[in-house]
C-alpha cells in the first residue's frame, strides 16, 4: 500500500497537497484500521497527493480536553502544531469527526491553523472536481440508513457531504426519526469512549441501535470509528450482524469499486 | 375625592414596577458575580440571532404543536400589552377608554385582542391538559417536582385569570357592548350579565378592570420567582450566545501560557511568573462564581421545558444526567450565593457549600457525551454542555477526581501518545498489516 509520510517526502524534497490525519482509533483500533485503509485506497485511485505523519502523529488531544483535563490536551495540541507547522502542512483530511473538531476548532488559538476537512467532505470534492466517480456496484439497490456523528453534524453542521456520497451508491437511503440535527449520540463522545457508563438502565449504543434497526437498514453507515464501533456492539447485542453491517462510507466507496 | 382612584391606581403602579425593578436589579448584580467573558463581537449576527431565535421563535416551532401554541400565547402576550398600555394610561389619568377616540381602528384593535385573548385561553388550556392530563415525559422527571412543577401551572392559571378577565371587563362595559366594534368575543359573554342593572355591570367591570391591571403588576413581580422570568432574559441571553461551530471548547489561557513556556526551549526556567505572589489560577468551576456571566443568565432564563433533556442520551438511558437540572441547580445556587451577599452586607460568606457535590453531583457530570444535543435543542440557546466541561476540569485538574479508566486513558496519551496502550513508533504499522 502507499502511504508516504510526511518525512519520506520531506527528504526527497516534496510536500504534499493534503496531510491525511489517520487518528489513534484509525492507526490502533483493528475496526478502524480498515476504514483508514480503504480511504487510503481512495486517494490513491484517486491520484490524490497525500502523505501521513506515521509515528510523528500524535492524539490531538480531544479525549483529554473532554475529560476536563485542559494541560494535557493542550499539550498534545502544541506538540502536534510544531510538528504541522515544521511540514508547513496547509490541507488537513481526517477520518475521524473528533480529530477533525479539534484541529479545525481547537488548534487555531493555539497557533494550528489549517484547512480541515472530513474525509467524507473531501470525497465530495474529488467527486465534484472529477476525479473520483462512484458506482454503486454491490450496493444497488440496498437499504442504507446513515448515522450522524455528533462531532461532524451538530459540533460542526456538516450533514450533506456524507449523505451525497451514499446517494451516489445508487443505494435506498433511509434516514432514521433521528437525524441530522435531531440525531441521537452513540454513547462514544465526552471520552466516554474509554470508561464505562454511569447507572442507568440501558446503554446508549443499543438506543441508538433501536433507533437504526427500527428502519430496517442492511447498512447502517457511518462517518466515525468511536460510532462504528458503538453501532457495531449494538448490532452484535441485537443479534443482527449476520444480517446488518456497519460500514463507513469511505468503505462502501472503496468496496463498490472493487478497490 | 374624584382623584382616589388615580392616585392609588398610580401608587399601585409604582410599587408594582418598583418593586420588580429591585428584583432586576438583584438578578443583574448575580449575573455580574459571573467570571468575565467577550460576547460582544459579531454584533450583527447577534442581533439576528436574538430576533429569529426569540423574536422569531424559530427554535421552539421545531416541535409543532408546543411551538405553535406557544407561538399564540407569546403573540397573545405582547399584542394585548398594547391594551394594557391603554388601562395604564386610564388609570393614571382617570379616563376611559382613552384610545376609543381612534373609532373603527380601535374597534379593530380591541376586536382583534379579544380574539387573541380565546385563542390564548385555548392554548393555555390545552398546556395545561399536556403537562397534568397527557402528562407528558419530561414534565414529570424528577427534577419537576415542588416548586418546578407547581410554578409551570401557577403560570398558566394566571395566563387563564387575566385572559378572563379582560374578556368580562369587555362584555360588562355596556356602553363599549352598545358600540358594536370591537367585541368580537365579549359579545358572546355579555348576555350572561343582561339581567344585571346597569350598575351591577358596571360594578363588575371596575372590579374586572382593577382586577386585570392587578394581577398583571403581581404576574410582573412572580416573574423574577419563576422560570417565566424566560420572556424577558429570552432576548439577551439568545443575543450573547455561544456564535462558534458548538464543537469548539474554550482553550484555557492560563494553560497555554504555561504550555508555551514549557515547551519554550529559550523560555528561563528560573524566570518568576507573573502569578507569583498571586493565589494560583484555579482551573474550572466548582461553585457558581467560576462560571462566567453567560453561563450564569442562562440560568436564569431556563424555561424549564425540558426540551433538553428530552433529547439527552445520557437522560434517555436512566442516567443521572439532566441538562435541565443543570441549569435549575445552578440558578438555585447562584440565588442562595445572592441571598448570601444580601445577608452579609454585600460580602460573601463561606457557607461551606458550593456547586460541585452540594447541588450537582460528579456522576451527572461524568455521564455526558459532549454530543450538544441539549444546546441545539435549546429554544432560547442555553449552553448547558458549556457547565458541565468546566466541572469536569476543576474534578480533574484541581482535585485529580477523574474516573479510574479515564485516568489511564490520560497517562497513555501521556506516555504514547494513544488514548489506549500502544506505542507511538507503530502507529502505521496498519500500512503493512492484510
Ligand atoms: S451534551 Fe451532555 S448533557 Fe447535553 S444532551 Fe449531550 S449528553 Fe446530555
Ligand atoms: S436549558 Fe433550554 S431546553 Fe433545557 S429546560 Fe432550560 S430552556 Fe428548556
Amino acid at each position: 500500500m502507499n502511504v508516504p509520510t510526511m518525512a519520506e517526502l520531506m527528504a526527497q524534497g516534496k510536500q504534499p497537497e493534503v496531510l491525511f490525519w489517520v487518528g489513534c482509533a484509525g492507526s490502533f483500533d483493528d475496526r478502524a484500521k480498515k476504514i483508514t485503509k480503504a480511504f487510503v485506497k481512495i486517494l490513491n485511485k484517486a491520484k490524490v497527493d497525500f502523505a501521513v505523519l506515521g509515528a510523528e502523529e500524535s492524539c490531538t488531544g480531544d479525549p483529554a480536553k473532554r475529560s476536563g483535563n485542559e494541560f494535557l490536551f493542550q499539550m498534545q495540541a502544541m506538540a502536534n502544531i510544531e510538528v504541522l507547522n515544521t511540514y508547513e502542512v496547509k490541507k488537513i483530511i481526517t477520518a475521524c469527526p473528533h480529530c477533525f473538531n479539534t484541529i479545525k476548532n481547537e488548534y487555531p488559538e493555539l497557533g494550528g491553523s489549517y484547512e480541515v476537512m472530513h474525509h467524507t467532505q473531501f470525497l465530495k470534492s474529488l467527486l465534484d472536481d472529477g476525479k473520483l466517480t462512484i458506482e454503486g456496484g454491490s450496493y444497488k439497490g440496498r437499504k442504507i440508513t446513515f448515522h450522524d456523528p455528533c462531532y461532524l453534524g451538530r459540533a460542526n453542521d456538516v450533514y450533506e457531504a456524507p449523505r451525497e456520497l451514499i446517494r451516489k451508491l445508487e443505494v435506498e437511503l433511509v434516514e432514521m426519526k433521528r437525524c441530522k440535527i435531531n440525531g441521537l449520540c452513540c454513547g462514544a463522545g465526552g471520552a466516554q469512549m474509554f470508561k464505562d457508563a454511569e447507572k442507568g438502565d440501558k446503554e446508549v449504543n443499543i438506543l441508538r441501535t433501536e433507533d437504526a434497526l427500527s428502519v430496517q437498514p442492511d447498512i447502517i453507515a457511518t462517518g466515525c470509528p468511536f460510532c462504528n464501533t458503538m453501532m457495531t456492539d449494538g448490532v452484535k447485542n441485537k443479534q443482527k450482524e449476520s444480517s446488518i453491517e456497519v460500514m463507513d462510507i469511505a468503505e462502501m466507496i472503496a468496496n463498490a469499486q472493487d478497490l | 375625592m374624584q382623584y382616589v382612584p388615580n392616585i392609588i391606581f398610580t401608587l399601585l403602579l409604582a410599587l408594582g414596577i418598583g418593586f420588580f425593578a429591585k428584583n432586576l436589579k438583584k438578578i443583574k448584580r448575580n449575573i455580574q458575580l459571573g467570571k468575565a467573558i467577550d460576547r460582544k463581537d459579531r454584533s450583527k449576527e447577534r442581533w439576528l440571532n436574538m430576533l429569529k431565535i426569540a423574536l422569531g421563535q424559530t427554535k421552539l416551532v421545531r416541535r409543532p404543536v408546543s411551538g405553535i401554541l406557544h407561538v399564540v400565547v407569546y403573540l397573545g402576550f405582547i399584542i394585548i400589552n398594547i391594551e394594557v398600555l391603554e388601562i395604564v394610561l386610564d388609570g393614571v389619568l382617570g379616563t376611559h377608554r382613552l384610545f376609543s377616540f381612534l373609532g373603527g381602528f380601535y374597534g379593530f384593535l380591541i376586536g382583534s385582542f379579544e380574539i387573541l385573548a380565546l385563542l390564548v385561553l385555548v392554548a393555555v388550556v390545552l398546556f395545561w391538559t399536556r403537562r397534568n392530563v397527557v402528562k407528558i415525559k419530561r414534565f414529570w422527571q424528577k427534577e419537576m417536582t415542588e416548586w418546578p412543577k407547581k410554578d409551570g401551572n401557577i403560570i398558566l392559571y394566571f395566563e387563564i385569570v387575566l385572559m378572563s378577565l379582560f374578556l368580562v371587563m369587555n362584555a360588562t362595559d355596556v356602553p363599549f357592548q352598545e358600540m358594536q366594534a370591537g367585541n368580537t368575543i365579549s359579545q358572546f359573554l355579555a348576555p350572561l350579565f343582561a339581567d344585571f342593572s346597569l350598575e351591577t355591570n358596571h360594578v363588575i367591570e371596575r372590579t374586572a378592570w382593577w382586577l386585570h391591571i392587578a394581577g398583571i403588576l403581581i404576574f410582573l413581580n412572580y416573574l423574577y420567582y419563576s422560570k417565566h422570568l424566560h420572556i424577558l432574559l429570552a432576548f439577551p441571553n439568545t443575543y450573547f450566545a455561544n456564535l462558534n461551530a458548538k464543537g469548539k471548547f474554550e482553550n484555557n489561557a492560563t494553560v497555554t501560557k504555561e504550555v508555551q513556556t514549557m515547551m519554550d526551549p529559550n523560555a528561563d526556567p528560573y524566570a518568576v511568573s507573573e502569578n507569583d505572589g498571586a493565589e494560583p489560577e484555579k482551573f474550572g468551576a466548582s461553585d457558581v462564581t467560576d462560571l462566567n456571566w453567560v453561563q450564569l443568565m442562562n440560568a436564569y432564563t431556563c424555561t424549564e421545558c425540558g426540551r433538553c433533556s428530552s433529547v439527552c442520551p445520557a437522560n434517555e438511558t436512566g442516567k443521572e444526567l439532566s441538562p435541565r437540572a443543570i441549569m435549575m441547580k445552578t440558578r438555585d445556587r447562584l440565588e442562595e450565593v445572592g441571598n448570601n451577599i444580601d445577608a452579609n452586607k454585600g460580602v460573601f460568606k463561606d457557607d461551606g457549600k458550593q456547586l460541585l457535590k452540594d447541588y450537582i453531583s460528579p456522576e451527572e457530570l461524568w455521564a455526558c457525551t459532549s454530543c450538544n444535543a441539549c444546546v441545539e435543542e435549546c429554544p432560547v440557546n442555553i449552553d448547558p454542555l458549556s457547565i458541565i466541561m468546566d466541572m469536569r476540569q476543576y474534578l480533574v485538574m484541581e482535585q485529580s477526581a477523574a474516573p479510574q479508566e479515564l485516568n489511564s486513558m490520560m497517562s497513555n496519551i501521556e506516555n504514547n501518545g494513544a488514548p489506549w496502550p500502544y506505542n507511538q513508533m507503530d502507529r502505521l504499522n496498519w500500512k503493512d498489516e492484510a
